[in-house]
Protein backbone atom coordinates (compact mmCIF):
# COMPACT_ATOMS: atom_id res chain seq x y z
CA UNK A 1 0.00 0.00 0.00
CA UNK A 2 0.91 3.34 -0.76
CA UNK A 3 2.18 4.76 2.68
CA UNK A 4 2.49 8.52 1.42
CA UNK A 5 -1.25 8.25 0.65
CA UNK A 6 -3.04 11.48 2.31
CA UNK A 7 -6.95 11.18 2.24
CA UNK A 8 -9.10 13.85 0.98
CA UNK A 9 -11.71 14.54 3.21
CA UNK A 10 -14.75 16.95 2.99
CA UNK A 11 -15.88 18.40 6.24
CA UNK A 12 -19.72 19.76 5.79
CA UNK A 13 -20.13 21.74 9.99
CA UNK A 14 -22.52 23.50 10.67
CA UNK A 15 -22.37 26.78 11.30
CA UNK A 16 -23.60 27.43 15.12
CA UNK A 17 -21.37 24.29 16.73
CA UNK A 18 -19.29 22.53 15.18
CA UNK A 19 -17.69 25.32 12.50
CA UNK A 20 -16.99 27.30 15.98
CA UNK A 21 -15.97 24.13 17.58
CA UNK A 22 -12.92 23.30 14.74
CA UNK A 23 -12.37 27.40 14.67
CA UNK A 24 -11.63 26.71 19.02
CA UNK A 25 -9.69 23.69 17.80
CA UNK A 26 -7.79 26.30 15.46
CA UNK A 27 -7.24 28.87 18.47
CA UNK A 28 -6.46 26.46 20.74
CA UNK A 29 -3.91 25.77 18.71
CA UNK A 30 -4.64 22.11 18.88
CA UNK A 31 -2.78 19.98 16.15
CA UNK A 32 -4.73 17.98 13.54
CA UNK A 33 -4.17 16.60 10.48
CA UNK A 34 -4.56 19.23 7.54
CA UNK A 35 -6.76 16.60 5.72
CA UNK A 36 -9.63 18.18 6.39
CA UNK A 37 -11.66 21.08 3.55
CA UNK A 38 -14.23 22.47 5.79
CA UNK A 39 -17.34 23.21 4.02
CA UNK A 40 -19.66 25.84 6.23
CA UNK A 41 -23.67 25.09 6.36
CA UNK A 42 -26.00 27.11 8.45
CA UNK A 43 -27.51 23.64 9.94
CA UNK A 44 -26.78 20.10 9.24
CA UNK A 45 -30.50 19.72 8.32
CA UNK A 46 -29.26 21.06 5.34
CA UNK A 47 -26.73 18.63 3.65
CA UNK A 48 -28.62 16.95 0.92
CA UNK A 49 -27.22 13.77 0.35
CA UNK A 50 -26.37 14.56 -2.98
CA UNK A 51 -23.99 16.78 -0.93
CA UNK A 52 -22.10 13.58 0.01
CA UNK A 53 -22.34 11.87 -3.20
CA UNK A 54 -21.10 14.77 -5.51
CA UNK A 55 -18.28 15.07 -2.58
CA UNK A 56 -17.40 11.51 -3.49
CA UNK A 57 -18.00 11.77 -7.46
CA UNK A 58 -15.16 14.36 -7.72
CA UNK A 59 -12.74 12.33 -5.64
CA UNK A 60 -12.98 12.76 -2.02
CA UNK A 61 -11.92 9.63 0.06
CA UNK A 62 -14.32 10.43 2.76
CA UNK A 63 -16.79 12.91 4.00
CA UNK A 64 -17.63 14.29 7.59
CA UNK A 65 -20.84 15.90 8.71
CA UNK A 66 -21.37 17.34 12.07
CA UNK A 67 -23.57 19.47 13.94
CA UNK A 68 -25.15 20.42 17.33
CA UNK A 69 -25.78 17.65 19.50
CA UNK A 70 -29.00 16.35 19.60
CA UNK A 71 -31.48 19.03 21.18
CA UNK A 72 -29.02 21.32 21.02
CA UNK A 73 -30.08 22.42 17.34
CA UNK A 74 -30.20 26.47 16.47
CA UNK A 75 -33.25 25.44 14.24
CA UNK A 76 -34.83 23.13 16.90
CA UNK A 77 -34.42 19.71 14.98
CA UNK A 78 -32.19 20.18 11.80
CA UNK A 79 -29.99 17.86 13.52
CA UNK A 80 -32.60 15.32 13.62
CA UNK A 81 -33.14 15.31 10.01
CA UNK A 82 -29.89 14.53 9.51
CA UNK A 83 -29.82 11.90 11.95
CA UNK A 84 -32.37 9.91 9.86
CA UNK A 85 -30.46 10.50 6.88
CA UNK A 86 -27.22 9.57 7.71
CA UNK A 87 -27.50 5.76 7.88
CA UNK A 88 -29.64 5.60 4.89
CA UNK A 89 -27.09 7.30 3.30
CA UNK A 90 -24.26 4.32 4.53
CA UNK A 91 -26.41 1.79 3.38
CA UNK A 92 -26.82 3.50 -0.22
CA UNK A 93 -22.99 4.22 -0.59
CA UNK A 94 -21.95 0.34 1.05
CA UNK A 95 -23.75 -1.22 -1.47
CA UNK A 96 -22.19 1.38 -3.99
CA UNK A 97 -18.91 -0.19 -2.28
CA UNK A 98 -18.03 2.79 -0.27
CA UNK A 99 -17.23 1.69 3.01
CA UNK A 100 -19.20 3.38 5.99
CA UNK A 101 -16.12 4.39 7.62
CA UNK A 102 -15.90 7.16 4.80
CA UNK A 103 -18.96 8.69 5.58
CA UNK A 104 -19.43 9.76 9.35
CA UNK A 105 -21.92 11.57 11.01
CA UNK A 106 -20.73 13.33 14.69
CA UNK A 107 -21.86 15.72 16.87
CA UNK A 108 -19.56 18.10 17.97
CA UNK A 109 -19.98 21.48 19.94
CA UNK A 110 -18.81 25.09 20.17
CA UNK A 111 -16.90 24.07 22.83
CA UNK A 112 -15.31 20.93 21.68
CA UNK A 113 -12.34 21.62 20.04
CA UNK A 114 -10.34 18.85 20.92
CA UNK A 115 -13.30 16.34 20.21
CA UNK A 116 -13.44 17.90 17.07
CA UNK A 117 -9.34 17.57 16.54
CA UNK A 118 -9.57 14.02 17.61
CA UNK A 119 -12.52 13.22 15.18
CA UNK A 120 -10.82 14.23 12.55
CA UNK A 121 -7.69 12.54 13.61
CA UNK A 122 -9.68 9.53 13.67
CA UNK A 123 -11.00 9.72 10.97
CA UNK A 124 -7.51 10.40 8.55
CA UNK A 125 -6.16 7.22 10.30
CA UNK A 126 -9.08 4.57 9.40
CA UNK A 127 -8.58 6.46 5.65
CA UNK A 128 -5.36 5.85 5.55
CA UNK A 129 -5.71 2.26 6.40
CA UNK A 130 -8.51 2.04 3.59
CA UNK A 131 -6.40 3.35 0.97
CA UNK A 132 -8.16 6.07 -1.54
CA UNK A 133 -11.14 5.39 -2.59
CA UNK A 134 -10.89 4.29 -6.85
CA UNK A 135 -12.39 6.63 -9.09
CA UNK A 136 -15.44 5.48 -10.64
CA UNK A 137 -13.27 5.00 -14.25
CA UNK A 138 -14.91 5.19 -17.49
CA UNK A 139 -17.36 7.92 -16.15
CA UNK A 140 -18.42 8.84 -19.46
CA UNK A 141 -17.26 6.56 -21.76
CA UNK A 142 -16.47 8.40 -24.95
CA UNK A 143 -18.63 11.92 -24.92
CA UNK B 1 -44.78 16.14 -47.81
CA UNK B 2 -42.15 13.49 -49.07
CA UNK B 3 -41.77 10.45 -46.76
CA UNK B 4 -39.42 10.28 -44.01
CA UNK B 5 -36.54 7.64 -43.78
CA UNK B 6 -37.20 6.05 -39.39
CA UNK B 7 -35.04 3.51 -37.98
CA UNK B 8 -35.83 1.75 -34.98
CA UNK B 9 -33.76 -0.20 -33.33
CA UNK B 10 -32.89 -1.90 -29.96
CA UNK B 11 -29.03 -2.92 -27.82
CA UNK B 12 -29.54 -4.05 -24.14
CA UNK B 13 -33.24 -3.95 -23.55
CA UNK B 14 -36.28 -6.23 -23.40
CA UNK B 15 -38.12 -5.22 -26.45
CA UNK B 16 -40.88 -4.26 -24.73
CA UNK B 17 -40.45 -0.46 -26.18
CA UNK B 18 -40.78 -2.48 -29.18
CA UNK B 19 -44.35 -3.48 -28.38
CA UNK B 20 -45.06 -0.68 -26.86
CA UNK B 21 -44.85 1.40 -31.00
CA UNK B 22 -47.36 -1.15 -32.10
CA UNK B 23 -49.36 -0.49 -29.51
CA UNK B 24 -50.16 2.86 -30.79
CA UNK B 25 -52.77 0.34 -32.61
CA UNK B 26 -53.89 2.49 -35.59
CA UNK B 27 -51.62 5.41 -34.61
CA UNK B 28 -49.31 2.68 -36.42
CA UNK B 29 -50.54 3.55 -39.59
CA UNK B 30 -49.98 6.71 -39.63
CA UNK B 31 -46.21 5.94 -39.19
CA UNK B 32 -46.31 3.99 -41.87
CA UNK B 33 -48.22 7.12 -44.19
CA UNK B 34 -45.18 9.16 -42.63
CA UNK B 35 -41.90 7.25 -42.83
CA UNK B 36 -40.36 4.59 -45.18
CA UNK B 37 -38.89 2.26 -41.90
CA UNK B 38 -35.58 1.84 -43.16
CA UNK B 39 -34.44 -0.48 -40.14
CA UNK B 40 -36.65 -2.11 -37.37
CA UNK B 41 -35.24 -5.79 -36.29
CA UNK B 42 -38.29 -6.83 -34.58
CA UNK B 43 -41.04 -6.35 -37.31
CA UNK B 44 -39.03 -6.04 -40.52
CA UNK B 45 -35.68 -8.10 -41.99
CA UNK B 46 -32.48 -5.94 -41.95
CA UNK B 47 -29.19 -6.19 -42.04
CA UNK B 48 -25.82 -4.36 -41.03
CA UNK B 49 -25.47 -3.95 -45.05
CA UNK B 50 -28.15 -2.33 -45.57
CA UNK B 51 -27.53 0.70 -43.36
CA UNK B 52 -24.16 0.82 -44.78
CA UNK B 53 -25.89 1.95 -47.79
CA UNK B 54 -27.17 5.44 -46.43
CA UNK B 55 -25.32 8.27 -46.55
CA UNK B 56 -24.46 9.84 -43.04
CA UNK B 57 -27.80 12.59 -41.90
CA UNK B 58 -29.79 9.90 -44.46
CA UNK B 59 -32.31 8.78 -41.67
CA UNK B 60 -34.54 11.52 -40.42
CA UNK B 61 -35.30 9.79 -36.74
CA UNK B 62 -34.00 6.82 -35.18
CA UNK B 63 -35.86 5.22 -31.86
CA UNK B 64 -33.27 4.08 -29.86
CA UNK B 65 -34.11 1.39 -27.31
CA UNK B 66 -31.80 -0.46 -24.85
CA UNK B 67 -28.82 0.46 -22.84
CA UNK B 68 -25.19 0.30 -23.99
CA UNK B 69 -23.08 -3.25 -22.52
CA UNK B 70 -21.34 -4.60 -26.09
CA UNK B 71 -18.87 -3.60 -27.89
CA UNK B 72 -21.31 -4.45 -31.14
CA UNK B 73 -23.85 -2.22 -29.25
CA UNK B 74 -21.57 0.63 -28.80
CA UNK B 75 -20.98 0.67 -32.92
CA UNK B 76 -24.18 0.62 -33.78
CA UNK B 77 -25.17 3.51 -31.53
CA UNK B 78 -22.14 5.59 -33.64
CA UNK B 79 -23.29 3.65 -36.58
CA UNK B 80 -27.07 5.19 -35.93
CA UNK B 81 -25.78 7.94 -34.63
CA UNK B 82 -23.72 9.13 -37.62
CA UNK B 83 -26.61 8.25 -40.59
CA UNK B 84 -29.83 9.74 -38.31
CA UNK B 85 -30.50 13.80 -38.52
CA UNK B 86 -32.37 13.08 -34.82
CA UNK B 87 -31.32 10.43 -32.32
CA UNK B 88 -34.28 9.69 -29.81
CA UNK B 89 -33.30 7.46 -26.47
CA UNK B 90 -36.62 5.80 -26.22
CA UNK B 91 -37.54 3.54 -23.32
CA UNK B 92 -35.23 4.00 -19.86
CA UNK B 93 -32.64 1.76 -20.58
CA UNK B 94 -31.60 4.09 -23.68
CA UNK B 95 -32.33 7.25 -21.67
CA UNK B 96 -30.71 6.05 -17.99
CA UNK B 97 -29.62 3.33 -18.03
CA UNK B 98 -32.83 0.88 -17.27
CA UNK B 99 -32.93 -2.50 -15.55
CA UNK B 100 -29.90 -3.97 -17.66
CA UNK B 101 -28.29 -1.24 -15.71
CA UNK B 102 -28.78 -2.64 -12.29
CA UNK B 103 -25.45 -5.22 -13.58
CA UNK B 104 -23.59 -2.34 -12.56
CA UNK B 105 -23.71 -3.54 -9.02
CA UNK B 106 -21.23 -6.34 -9.85
CA UNK B 107 -18.13 -6.50 -11.52
CA UNK B 108 -18.01 -8.18 -15.20
CA UNK B 109 -15.99 -11.54 -13.79
CA UNK B 110 -18.35 -11.67 -11.17
CA UNK B 111 -21.13 -11.70 -13.68
CA UNK B 112 -19.24 -14.24 -16.04
CA UNK B 113 -18.45 -16.44 -12.76
CA UNK B 114 -22.18 -16.76 -12.03
CA UNK B 115 -23.76 -17.14 -15.13
CA UNK B 116 -20.85 -19.82 -16.37
CA UNK B 117 -20.08 -21.80 -13.63
CA UNK B 118 -22.79 -20.84 -10.65
CA UNK B 119 -26.08 -21.10 -11.90
CA UNK B 120 -27.83 -24.57 -11.13
CA UNK B 121 -28.68 -24.78 -14.92
CA UNK B 122 -25.07 -24.21 -15.96
CA UNK B 123 -23.34 -27.76 -17.15
CA UNK B 124 -19.63 -26.40 -18.00
CA UNK B 125 -17.57 -28.71 -17.10
CA UNK B 126 -14.45 -27.39 -18.92
CA UNK B 127 -14.91 -24.38 -17.18
CA UNK B 128 -15.47 -22.41 -20.62
CA UNK B 129 -16.58 -18.40 -20.74
CA UNK B 130 -16.41 -16.68 -23.94
CA UNK B 131 -13.99 -15.03 -25.46
CA UNK B 132 -13.85 -12.40 -28.05
CA UNK B 133 -12.20 -14.74 -30.31
CA UNK B 134 -11.30 -18.19 -30.45
CA UNK B 135 -9.37 -19.93 -33.08
CA UNK B 136 -10.94 -23.09 -34.27
CA UNK B 137 -9.75 -25.36 -37.21
CA UNK B 138 -11.79 -23.50 -39.83
CA UNK B 139 -10.21 -20.39 -39.25
CA UNK B 140 -10.73 -17.52 -36.06
CA UNK B 141 -14.48 -17.21 -34.66
CA UNK B 142 -15.29 -12.91 -33.11
CA UNK B 143 -17.62 -12.50 -30.11
CA UNK B 144 -18.30 -8.89 -28.96
CA UNK B 145 -16.83 -7.52 -25.91
CA UNK B 146 -18.57 -7.51 -22.98
CA UNK B 147 -17.73 -4.42 -21.34
CA UNK B 148 -16.97 -4.08 -17.53
CA UNK B 149 -20.33 -1.47 -17.02
CA UNK B 150 -23.55 -0.69 -19.09
CA UNK B 151 -23.93 2.62 -20.25
CA UNK B 152 -26.48 4.99 -21.04
CA UNK B 153 -26.85 5.82 -25.03
CA UNK B 154 -25.59 9.72 -24.24
CA UNK B 155 -22.60 8.11 -22.15
CA UNK B 156 -21.79 7.01 -26.03
CA UNK B 157 -23.01 9.44 -28.44
CA UNK B 158 -25.09 12.61 -27.90
CA UNK B 159 -28.53 11.80 -27.56
CA UNK B 160 -31.22 14.88 -29.26
CA UNK B 161 -34.33 13.71 -27.46
CA UNK B 162 -35.53 11.33 -24.74
CA UNK B 163 -38.74 9.45 -24.55
CA UNK B 164 -38.73 7.91 -20.87
CA UNK B 165 -40.72 4.83 -20.04
CA UNK B 166 -40.63 1.57 -18.71
CA UNK B 167 -42.08 1.48 -21.66
CA UNK B 168 -43.07 4.71 -22.96
CA UNK B 169 -46.33 5.11 -22.87
CA UNK B 170 -48.35 5.50 -25.85
CA UNK B 171 -49.76 9.22 -25.63
CA UNK B 172 -45.85 10.29 -24.95
CA UNK B 173 -45.38 8.28 -28.30
CA UNK B 174 -48.06 9.59 -30.07
CA UNK B 175 -47.05 13.28 -28.94
CA UNK B 176 -43.65 12.62 -30.51
CA UNK B 177 -44.91 11.01 -33.79
CA UNK B 178 -47.24 14.07 -33.98
CA UNK B 179 -44.06 16.38 -33.37
CA UNK B 180 -41.99 14.54 -36.07
CA UNK B 181 -45.20 14.54 -38.53
CA UNK B 182 -45.37 18.27 -38.16
CA UNK B 183 -42.08 19.14 -37.42
CA UNK B 184 -42.89 21.08 -34.90
CA UNK B 185 -39.62 19.74 -32.45
CA UNK B 186 -38.93 20.77 -29.17
CA UNK B 187 -35.50 22.33 -28.26
CA UNK B 188 -32.81 19.78 -28.19
CA UNK B 189 -32.21 17.69 -25.23
CA UNK B 190 -35.81 17.86 -24.18
CA UNK B 191 -37.14 15.07 -22.38
CA UNK B 192 -40.51 14.33 -23.99
CA UNK B 193 -42.50 13.95 -20.61
CA UNK B 194 -43.76 16.16 -18.10
CA UNK B 195 -41.67 19.05 -16.01
CA UNK B 196 -42.71 18.42 -12.40
CA UNK B 197 -42.35 15.21 -10.44
CA UNK B 198 -44.46 11.91 -10.57
CA UNK B 199 -46.60 13.50 -7.11
CA UNK B 200 -47.66 16.59 -8.83
CA UNK B 201 -49.77 13.89 -11.40
CA UNK B 202 -50.84 11.24 -8.58
CA UNK B 203 -54.69 11.46 -7.51
CA UNK B 204 -53.89 10.35 -4.19
CA UNK B 205 -54.53 12.14 -1.30
CA UNK B 206 -51.71 13.80 0.66
CA UNK B 207 -51.83 14.52 3.82
CA UNK B 208 -49.44 14.55 6.78
CA UNK B 209 -46.54 11.97 6.28
CA UNK B 210 -45.05 10.18 9.56
CA UNK B 211 -44.55 6.29 9.42
CA UNK B 212 -43.22 3.88 11.88
CA UNK B 213 -41.57 1.50 9.75
CA UNK B 214 -41.67 0.71 5.92
CA UNK B 215 -43.48 -2.00 4.18
CA UNK B 216 -42.87 -3.62 0.46
CA UNK B 217 -46.18 -3.48 -1.25
CA UNK B 218 -47.31 -7.62 -0.85
CA UNK B 219 -47.07 -7.01 2.58
CA UNK B 220 -50.18 -4.88 3.23
CA UNK B 221 -53.44 -4.00 2.23
CA UNK B 222 -52.97 -0.89 0.26
CA UNK B 223 -55.66 1.84 0.70
CA UNK B 224 -56.52 2.70 -2.87
CA UNK B 225 -56.55 6.92 -2.06
CA UNK B 226 -54.14 7.40 0.20
CA UNK B 227 -50.90 8.63 -0.41
CA UNK B 228 -48.34 5.63 -0.57
CA UNK B 229 -45.29 6.72 1.44
CA UNK B 230 -48.30 7.57 4.01
CA UNK B 231 -48.71 3.72 4.53
CA UNK B 232 -45.18 2.98 4.75
CA UNK B 233 -44.51 1.72 1.28
CA UNK B 234 -41.29 3.41 -0.07
CA UNK B 235 -42.67 5.19 -3.58
CA UNK B 236 -40.11 7.06 -5.56
CA UNK B 237 -42.31 9.70 -7.18
CA UNK B 238 -40.63 12.20 -5.01
CA UNK B 239 -37.96 12.42 -7.27
CA UNK B 240 -39.45 10.91 -10.51
CA UNK B 241 -40.28 12.71 -13.39
CA UNK B 242 -43.70 13.36 -14.18
CA UNK B 243 -45.69 12.46 -17.60
CA UNK B 244 -46.68 8.69 -17.40
CA UNK B 245 -50.17 9.37 -15.82
CA UNK B 246 -49.20 8.18 -12.71
CA UNK B 247 -50.07 4.37 -14.52
CA UNK B 248 -48.33 2.31 -11.26
CA UNK B 249 -49.55 4.31 -8.30
CA UNK B 250 -53.16 4.45 -9.55
CA UNK B 251 -53.09 0.55 -9.61
CA UNK B 252 -51.66 0.43 -6.25
CA UNK B 253 -48.00 0.16 -7.39
CA UNK B 254 -45.69 2.22 -5.63
CA UNK B 255 -43.65 4.37 -8.62
CA UNK B 256 -40.12 2.79 -9.57
CA UNK B 257 -38.94 5.33 -11.79
CA UNK B 258 -39.30 4.80 -14.72
CA UNK B 259 -39.39 8.39 -15.76
CA UNK B 260 -36.28 9.10 -14.64
CA UNK B 261 -34.89 11.73 -12.14
CA UNK B 262 -37.10 15.08 -12.09
CA UNK B 263 -35.78 18.12 -13.35
CA UNK B 264 -33.15 19.66 -11.19
CA UNK B 265 -32.60 16.39 -9.68
CA UNK B 266 -28.74 15.38 -9.71
CA UNK B 267 -29.38 11.98 -8.28
CA UNK B 268 -32.43 10.32 -7.81
CA UNK B 269 -30.98 8.17 -4.71
CA UNK B 270 -29.88 11.12 -3.00
CA UNK B 271 -33.21 12.83 -3.25
CA UNK B 272 -34.73 9.61 -2.30
CA UNK B 273 -33.06 9.37 0.84
CA UNK B 274 -34.11 12.02 1.65
CA UNK B 275 -37.96 11.56 1.09
CA UNK B 276 -37.88 8.61 2.72
CA UNK B 277 -36.11 9.92 5.59
CA UNK B 278 -37.76 12.84 6.06
CA UNK B 279 -40.83 10.75 6.71
CA UNK B 280 -39.50 8.66 9.78
CA UNK B 281 -41.18 9.24 12.88
CA UNK B 282 -37.73 8.75 14.76
CA UNK B 283 -36.45 10.94 17.13
CA UNK B 284 -33.36 8.92 18.34
CA UNK B 285 -30.53 7.03 16.92
CA UNK B 286 -31.69 3.86 18.15
CA UNK B 287 -35.45 4.46 16.44
CA UNK B 288 -33.58 4.94 13.48
CA UNK B 289 -31.60 2.60 13.16
CA UNK B 290 -34.31 -0.17 13.38
CA UNK B 291 -36.46 1.86 10.50
CA UNK B 292 -33.62 2.15 8.07
CA UNK B 293 -33.39 -1.58 9.10
CA UNK B 294 -36.86 -1.96 7.59
CA UNK B 295 -35.85 -0.32 4.10
CA UNK B 296 -35.06 -2.93 1.66
CA UNK B 297 -32.21 -3.05 -0.94
CA UNK B 298 -31.95 0.91 -0.70
CA UNK B 299 -29.82 1.26 -3.49
CA UNK B 300 -31.62 -1.55 -5.84
CA UNK B 301 -35.08 0.65 -5.09
CA UNK B 302 -33.96 4.15 -5.54
CA UNK B 303 -31.79 3.46 -8.74
CA UNK B 304 -34.24 0.53 -10.08
CA UNK B 305 -34.16 1.93 -13.61
CA UNK B 306 -31.15 4.86 -13.65
CA UNK B 307 -27.83 3.47 -11.85
CA UNK B 308 -25.20 3.89 -14.85
CA UNK B 309 -26.79 7.35 -15.09
CA UNK B 310 -26.71 8.32 -11.34
CA UNK B 311 -23.08 9.76 -9.85
CA UNK B 312 -21.51 7.10 -8.53
CA UNK B 313 -22.66 5.20 -11.65
CA UNK B 314 -21.23 1.50 -10.42
CA UNK B 315 -20.26 -0.40 -7.17
CA UNK B 316 -16.73 0.67 -6.49
CA UNK B 317 -14.29 -2.40 -7.22
CA UNK B 318 -13.51 -2.98 -3.43
CA UNK B 319 -13.16 0.42 -2.98
CA UNK B 320 -9.39 -0.28 -1.94
CA UNK B 321 -6.27 0.35 -3.76
CA UNK B 322 -6.69 -0.76 -7.14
Amino acid sequence: MNTNFEPKIVGILCNWCSYTGADLAGISRIKYPANIKIVRVMCTGRVDPTFVLKAFQQGADGVLVSGCHPGDCHYVDGNVKAMRRAPLVTELLKQMGIEEERFKLVWVSASEGEKFAKIVEDMVSDLKKLGPLVPVGGAVKHA
Amino acid sequence: MPKINLAVYWTAACGGCDVAILDTQEKILQVGELANIVLWPLATDGKYADLDKFKSGDIDVCLFHGSIRLSEQEAMARLLREKSKVLIAFGACAAFGGIPGLANFHRREEIFHRAYHETPSTSNPNGIIPETQVRVPEGTLTLPEFYDQVYSLDQIVPVDYYLPGCPPPVHLIEAAIDAIATGELPPKGSVIAGDKSLCHECPREKQEKKVQGFKRPHEVMVDPNRCLLEQGIICNGPSTRSGCGARCTTVNMPCRGCFGPAPEVLDPGAKLVSSTASIMDANDEASVAEMIGTVVDPAGLFYRFGLPSSMLQKKRQGGKVS
